[in-house]
């Protein structure tokens, strides 16, 4: 990507809003303002950081738009460029009017997240800063904006740092045993070791098992709704949509494919999946739904397994549970408006919930546990750390290796060496996500920390 | 006046040191007529401080040293007078060998290895001026007024460049106590536009044995078994001297702190910055002072003679105070110094003017090896002369110089940190600074470097013929292992072992493999492998028993060549190369680093800076 150029983009999002902010990037960011931009009040030049009123106007002469317009001089900028930014009114056309007059002077429409992604080449952001910023930029729900917001701050940076330092104080007492073993160091404390690896260890876990929680924020999770033909499981889409999008009718098979419906529950952005009843249909094009309503399971989030209240469990709806057992199932017991006959659950483990799609009794509780289940308690603790991107989890999950593998080697002493290469693996993976630690740095802490020289 | 010289010589080397007698020995034996001079023909090889040769990272290097022709683990083993393997109770990387030397035997016998050496001239003189003409160096004129002339200058100086002697608030100009200082060559090298940094080390008193109530000191005795330095060596059978723990305590501490005002250290006399693994004896004191003790150990600096060396007591306070706080050492309390400690600074240059072959960017055919790159230690001086001397010969020959990569050595670790990374104190090497320290051992040294060496020129038929002989031992042996297995009807042999209920076959290589089970063991129930040399057999073992994490490291070395390999290329433009902040274009365009994994080691290089320039190499095609 070139990183030279002067670059322009709307900042706001798209859609009518009452001021859109379009911004420019690039050492040739003032002169392209100066040239269509006239400030009402006479001054000769536009100060750093100000915000002056003024006209936009073409090469004819014409007036484009009333703005306001701040020029920024690098290096204190987003992008550490010269940056400058023209709030005008929220019209697409007029937006589009500015963006067309830059062009045609010279200027590259950006691509997607590259005023971020010269902000890190710049060295402004870290690349976990930077990536959680892409991620605000493309947030979708509240939750996903705020969960951003943390990481632009540095909370998983902080957390991330604060494991390293711990690895990095057991790794400079281990690399003094190693080099200096003439000198009277403390005593090779193995336990204190252990200590820190499996805080470690354990700390790691955490983070890493927030990835899906964290990742059900910011991409949304899927549900899937299984059960026999004409359980109620349109109807129950239906409910939790608030509308009609499934067609509701009593002949069993309707839903010959999959409907799928994206809501937000909470903040959740969930995607709900309705599929055909599963059944040893004889009708040839509901049987292949069935097949793939089958296939879908393995990458559903959470299944609801929908069951007739008003009739005895059967075969079918065993055949069902079956397929549910091993994954997070909700049993979801339809039409509790009427009378109750399907006997005896006490097999079943899944949590229960009795909804009347009709009435809509118990839908809030089902609300309620779909959201729990996904986020848990963790999305109001304002303090936790929570995984959002594949690559930081993958890089932890590597870590954690490193960790366990540490862990099993602190048997005896005669390995140390190879603990501190485990240490420094678990190290340089938590370098990717913030900074990286240097021999240099290393050497620094033992020799201030020990009193080193025969 | 000068005199020029009737001989041309193709190397000339300054300064007999540890980096000087490599430097020369190495370029003599590639077959370049070459001159050693120094300012002092009875201080070849000189000990200036601690009398002994290896331990952590520095055994390793000797044994490098060894394995590509070099002089520094014969010498060792000819004059050790205490052996001591260090760390044997942790894994093989990390075990060094350190050996306690007869100062003066050491220094004997390297002047006669290279009174022998053929191509070689060993001359008195002390070097004023450096002769460059357009950018290449042609000579250097000495002080005594004769111009030596020669295409190539390695310059191992030492701490003899303008080198200030302090004791107390007394000082005076010496390259080491009681010898001269060289006055002109730093002015020569400044004028040529060096960067020229200032240093200081220390080394402490030297004490009468007999003055010394030893009975009160912990005797610390040499190994059993002398494992060589040198892969040559077949064995050490000599007799070995003691060396003792001496300890100070609070009242030594006090009579330090009641001294800081006549000290050059505390008094901002002394300029120059010292090692951090050294501090004197008064830094540790103001440093750490809730340790109520510091350890010493008593070397003796020779098999006869009375100098002892008391390790860790380095020191610049005058002389009555030294002489007062060692005499409240427990075991010293009559003890009488021979010679005081002190303190010296000395002229450096800094190395990040250097290429990785160490010749420096700015004169063509100049060559800086040892204390003059700013590093410390013996085995560290050692290496680098080995290397400036290879690669002044090469030069010479119309050859690429040998650059060693991180990979493959603490020689490539080392002088890639010189170059690359700027010199706050005294350099000295630690095995934590090889990234790659698992596969970078003292054992394998002869397997990472013999062949190098042998292509160089450097290394002889015997070594050669020694070496091939136990490459075809260790294959030999390898297969034995993997082939030969252990069945439950082995029944004296499953006993032996320990083994328990064997349910079927095991071959020995699996058994090797538990951590209670050791080639010593398997050799004891396979006779076929007791034909093999210990070395060769230890290499199996290591090769066994470590394979995972050998592997591992293999592919971190793998992922480490790729960017090694990205070359950066002498014409580059820094300039031209958009999106990166002045300060690392700054620092690209001095270090100019030949490769974009040197470029990625630089201080402040971020990794998105890398990746601009490895996207600017890929448009330009040079990657």
């Amino acid at each position: 990507m070139n990183t030279s150029d002067t670059i322009i983009a709307p900042a706001t999002a798209p859609g009518v809003g009452g001021i859109a902010i379009v911004r420019i990037s690039g050492a040739d960011a003032l002169s392209a303002l100066l040239s269509y931009f006239r400030p009402s009040a006479a001054s000769a030049t536009l100060e750093s950081h100000r915000l002056y009123y003024g006209a936009l106007r073409d090469r004819s002469g014409c007036l484009v738009d009333e703005v306001m317009a701040v020029y920024m001089a690098a290096p204190h900028t987003y992008t550490r460029d010269d940056v400058v930014e023209i709030q005008c009114h929220g019209s697409q056309q007029v937006i589009t009017a500015i963006l067309s007059l830059y062009q045609e002077h010279g200027l590259r429409l950006a691509e997607p997240g590259e005023f971020t992604y010269r902000a890190f080449i710049s060295g402004r952001l870290d690349l976990s800063q930077a990536e959680a910023v892409s991620r605000l930029v493309h947030a979708k729900t509240d939750s996903a904006r705020k969960l951003s917001l943390e990481q632009v701050g540095g909370a998983l940076s902080r957390e991330i740092y604060s494991l390293a330092e711990s690895l990095k104080k057991s790794l400079v007492l281990i690399e003094a045993w190693i080099d200096f073993p003439e000198e009277d160091l403390p005593d090779e404390d193995l336990i204190s070791i252990a200590t820190t690896i499996e805080n470690a260890k354990s700390k790691t876990l955490t983070i890493t098992s927030s990835y899906t929680c964290g990742r059900v924020l910011t991409e949304g999770a899927s549900i899937l709704l299984l059960g026999q033909p004409n359980v109620g499981k349109s109807s129950l889409l239906n409910a939790l949509l608030g509308e009609e999008r499934a067609i509701v009718t009593e002949v069993p098979g309707t839903t010959r494919d999959f409907l799928e419906e994206g809501f937000v529950i909470d903040g959740i952005p969930l995607r709900l999946v309705d599929t055909a009843g599963l059944c040893k249909s004889g009708d040839v094009v509901e049987s292949e739904g069935v097949r793939r309503a089958e296939e879908k399971i393995p990458s559903a989030d959470l299944l609801l397994w929908v069951v007739d209240s008003t009739k005895k469990l059967d075969d079918l709806d065993l055949y069902v549970y079956n397929r549910c057992v091993g994954v997070p199932t909700f049993l979801i017991l339809t039409k509790t408006d009427l009378v109750a006959e399907f006997g005896d659950l006490s097999f079943c483990n899944f949590p229960i919930y009795q909804i009347s799609s009709k009435t809509g009794v118990g839908l809030d509780g089902l609300r309620r546990g779909i959201s729990s289940f996904f986020v848990g308690d963790q999305i109001s603790a304002p303090e936790a750390v929570m995984l959002t991107e594949r690559r930081h989890y993958e890089v932890l999950l590597f870590c954690l290796d490193c960790l366990r593998r540490a862990s099993e080697l602190l048997v005896d002493g005669s390995t140390l060496e190879l603990l501190a290469f485990e240490i420094r693996e678990a190290l340089d993976c938590l370098g990717k996500i913030s900074g990286e630690t240097s021999t240099e740095s290393l050497l620094d802490d033992i020799f201030s920390g020990f009193c080193i020289g025969k | 006046m000068v005199n020029s010289y009737s001989k041309n010589y193709q190397v000339i080397v300054v300064g007999a040191g540890h980096a000087g007698c490599e430097a020369a020995l190495a370029s003599a034996r590639m077959g370049c007529s070459t001159l050693l001079l120094t300012i002092g023909l009875d201080t070849i090889a000189q000990m200036s401080c601690n009398p002994s040769i290896g331990g952590l990272a520095k055994g390793h290097l000797v044994h490098e040293i060894d394995a590509m022709g070099g002089e520094m683990g014969l010498n060792i083993d000819a004059t050790g007078i205490q052996f001591r393997r260090l760390n044997t109770r942790k894994g093989p990387a990390v075990r060094a060998a350190r050996a306690q030397a007869d100062r003066m035997a050491y220094s004997a016998r390297m002047k006669y290895v290279i009174e022998q050496e053929e191509l070689l001239d060993l001359k008195q003189g002390m070097v004023d001026d450096l002769l460059v003409e357009k950018g290449r160096v042609v000579g250097l004129e000495t002080r005594e007024g004769i111009g030596f002339y020669g295409e190539a200058v390695v310059l191992t100086t030492g701490t003899f460049m303008r080198g200030l002697i302090h004791i107390g608030l007394n000082n005076y100009a010496g390259g080491r106590a009681g010898e001269l200082s060289a006055e002109g060559l730093s002015g020569s090298l400044k004028r040529l536009g060096f960067r020229i940094g200032r240093l200081k080390t220390g080394t402490p008193a030297r004490l009468s044995a007999r003055s010394i109530d030893f009975s009160k000191l912990e005797r610390q005795p040499g190994d059993q078994q002398i494992k060589p330095f040198s892969f040559v060596t077949d064995k050490i059978e000599r007799e070995q001297v003691d060396c003792f723990v001496a300890e100070t305590n609070e009242k030594t501490h006090q009579i330090i702190r009641e001294s800081l005002d006549r000290s050059p250290l505390y008094s901002g006399v002394i300029e120059g910055v010292g090692p951090r693994y050294c501090p004197s004896i008064e830094d540790k004191v103001v440093r750490f002072p809730d340790k109520n003790s510091h350890q010493s150990f008593l070397e003796p600096e020779g098999m006869r003679g009375s100098e002892m060396y008391p390790s860790g007591l380095s020191t610049s306070l005058p002389p009555d105070v030294q002489l007062a706080y060692f005499r409240s050492m427990v075991g010293f309390e009559r003890v009488e110094i021979m010679r005081p400690g002190y303190a010296i600074e000395y002229d450096f240059v800094e190395p990040m003017q250097l290429r990785a072959s160490l010749e420096t960017r700015a004169v063509a055919g100049l060559f800086h090896a040892g204390q003059i790159n700013g590093t410390s230690g013996y085995e560290e001086a050692a290496g680098q002369g080995l290397l400036a001397g290879i690669n002044a010969a090469r030069r010479c020959q119309g050859r690429d110089p040998v650059i060693i990569g991180r990979d493959e050595g603490y020689l490539g670790v080392m002088v890639d940190d010189l170059v690359t990374q700027p010199t706050t104190d005294p350099y000295r090497m630690f095995t934590s600074r090889a990234e790659y320290r698992l596969l970078l051992r003292e054992d394998n040294a002869d397997q990472r470097l013999t062949e190098l060496g042998r292509k160089i020129g450097l290394v002889g038929d015997t070594r050669w013929e020694k070496y091939l002989k136990k490459q075809e031992q260790v294959v030999a042996a390898s297969q034995i292992i993997k082939n030969k297995s252990i069945t439950p009807s082995d029944r004296q042999v499953v006993e032996d072992l320990d083994l328990g209920e064997l349910k079927s076959g095991v071959s020995l290589e699996l058994l090797l493999k538990r951590p209670e089970i050791n080639i010593a063991q398997l050799e004891a129930v396979c006779p076929e492998l007791s034909e093999f040399s210990r070395q060769a057999l230890e290499q199996v073992e290591i090769a066994v028993k470590y394979e995972g994490y050998i592997k591992r490291q293999l592919e971190q070395v793998e992922r480490f060549r790729e960017q090694e390999e990205i070359k950066l290329p002498a014409d580059i433009d820094y300039m031209k190369i958009p999106s990166i902040s002045t300060e690392v274009r700054e620092k690209l365009i001095n270090i100019k680093p030949i490769s974009l994994g040197q470029a990625s080691r630089i201080q402040g290089v971020t990794p998105a800076a890398i990746a601009v320039i490895h996207i600017y190499l890929r448009k330009q095609n040079y990657a």
